[in-house]
């Protein structure tokens, strides 16, 4: 499985909601995100793909949206 | 020579337009003056600190030189090729850092009516902005120690006495570049609104709540002996004030740095109009709360969660949440309003959350429309109030301290 599907897994698991067509949705202006559900991102991403991304990294400008935590993933790699 | 509080009186203001334009020309151009604005700032600060107060001046000045061995140090462990990384070092740095201010706080709780000889105005917001540079040091985030740049982010002095709390990072690349002219324009036009609306929020409206209507109702309270309809005035009363108050300032803070083309994170955004208290808390006083999510609340989290100390996420989130608010109250103040202050939002937060999984699960049944939203909002404002209500210590002087009359 590529790292794209693994995130939107993920994201799946924590909000409910498939963003396969809605890559660009901002998960915390829609609140489906809050600093609970952020920590299990950061905690699956690093036990799923093996990204690790420390609390301080996480500026909710640069990955509120599917697109961008995708492209930090693949950036991480 | 006159001393001031920032932004205190009027005459304050003069002197701040009167060093800020020479700035905001350079700044207009193409250039930032990095030196003249070292030189104001140095200005401002004696202002501050200087004359009467020289006393909390040296405090200061102590201080900067212990903090800024202490990041030089922890630092340089850090950026150590194959740094080992060690977490009881890095608990020993943040401790280190917090020490100074854990006196003052316990100063008066051991003599009485006396404040710690090593503390001066807005040492709390200071050391915010110490331990989250030592915590973004450790994940690597902030990879280079800079002493003039760490204090001159430090000691920035439009913020210095009570926030808003900015981010090493973010600040340092604001005070690196200089806006386009374009965008300085912009931001010229938003800093002049913010420090108009300051007037308007600290010299109207918090001066006719907290100087003309609160002394009145206070008076009548502690006249009645006692519970009374005056209590309830008063816990509006003082919520405004304290909004207008703290807010004004924080538009003063936000749009003179905004000015001299640093864009410092704005403090408040209409709380009053908060649907939950978790709403509320994203909307007051943002950039204190923002820095307990950030550096307490989300790190205690990622703490129980990678070892697994509770079995659910639901109590794993409800335990941090007070924790996290406790903290806020011991940061307040040793006292036991403060402190009931901090578990009753922690407490809030739970019920709060409980409440919307509920709600979600039942979604179908409980009906959603604007009726239940304007009540959501009634109710909140309520909860808040009376928060601050206890956060006053007016409950304090009222029922447990010797009676004036």
């Amino acid at each position: 499985m590529d790292d794209k599907q693994t995130v939107l897994d993920i994201l799946k698991d924590l909000t409910g909601e498939d963003f396969s067509d809605n890559l660009d949705e901002d998960l915390y202006s829609s609140a489906l995100l809050d600093s609970m559900g952020t920590v299990q991102l950061l905690l699956d991403l690093q036990d799923k793909l093996g990204v690790q991304a420390p609390v301080s990294e996480f500026d909710r400008n640069e990955w509120n949206t599917p697109a961008k935590i995708i492209a930090k993933v693949e950036a991480a790699k | 020579m006159r001393w001031y509080i920032p932004y205190g009186n009027p005459t304050y203001f003069i002197w701040l337009a009167l060093a800020i334009i020479p700035l905001m020309i350079g700044l207009l151009y193409g250039h930032r003056f990095r030196g003249y604005q070292t030189i104001i700032s140095l200005f401002f600060l004696i202002l501050t600190f200087g004359g009467p107060n020289w006393k909390t001046g040296i405090s200061l000045i102590g201080y900067l030189i212990y903090q800024l061995i202490l990041v030089w140090l922890y630092s340089t462990y850090r950026q150590k090729k194959d740094t080992p990384n060690k977490g009881w070092i890095f608990v020993t740095a943040v401790v280190l850092a917090i020490v100074p201010l854990v006196i003052v706080k316990l100063t008066p709780l051991f003599t009485p009516g006396r404040q710690s000889i090593i503390g001066f105005m807005g040492i709390s917001y200071i050391t915010f902005k110490v331990v989250q540079t030592i915590m973004e040091t450790r994940d690597g985030m902030i990879k280079e120690f800079h002493p003039v740049l760490f204090g001159q982010f430090l000691l920035f002095f439009p913020t210095i006495s009570s926030g808003p709390i900015d981010r090493y990072r973010r600040f340092e690349a604001d005070y690196a570049k200089v806006p386009e002219q374009s965008a300085y324009l912009d931001m010229i036009q938003k800093g002049v609104r913010y420090v108009f609306q300051g007037f308007v929020y600290k010299f109207v409206l918090a001066y006719y709540f907290g100087s003309v209507l609160m002394p009145q109702i206070q008076m009548r309270a502690l006249m009645a002996h006692g519970f009374s309809w005056n209590i309830v005035a008063y816990m509006y009363a003082y919520s405004m004030d304290l909004f207008f108050d703290f807010a004004g300032y924080s538009l003063f803070a936000v749009g003179i740095s905004y000015l001299m083309g640093i864009k410092t994170p704005m403090n408040f955004n209409q709380p009053f109009k908060s649907k939950n208290i978790k709403d509320f808390w994203n909307r007051w006083h943002m950039t204190l709360s923002f820095w307990f999510r950030d550096y307490i609340f989300m790190r205690l989290v990622f703490f129980c969660m990678k070892h697994h100390i509770f079995k659910s996420r639901t109590t794993t989130a409800n335990v941090c949440y007070v924790i996290n608010m406790l903290i806020m109250g011991f940061w307040h103040g040793e006292t036991w309003y403060y402190i009931t202050y901090g578990l009753y939002h922690g407490f809030a937060m739970v019920i709060n959350d409980t409440w919307l999984r509920f709600k979600k699960k039942h979604q179908d049944h409980i009906p959603h429309n604007k009726f239940t939203e304007a009540f959501a909002i009634f109710l909140t404002f309520n909860v808040v109030c009376f928060s601050f209500l206890i956060f006053s210590g007016f409950l304090n002087t009222l029922f447990f301290a010797p009676k004036p009359f």
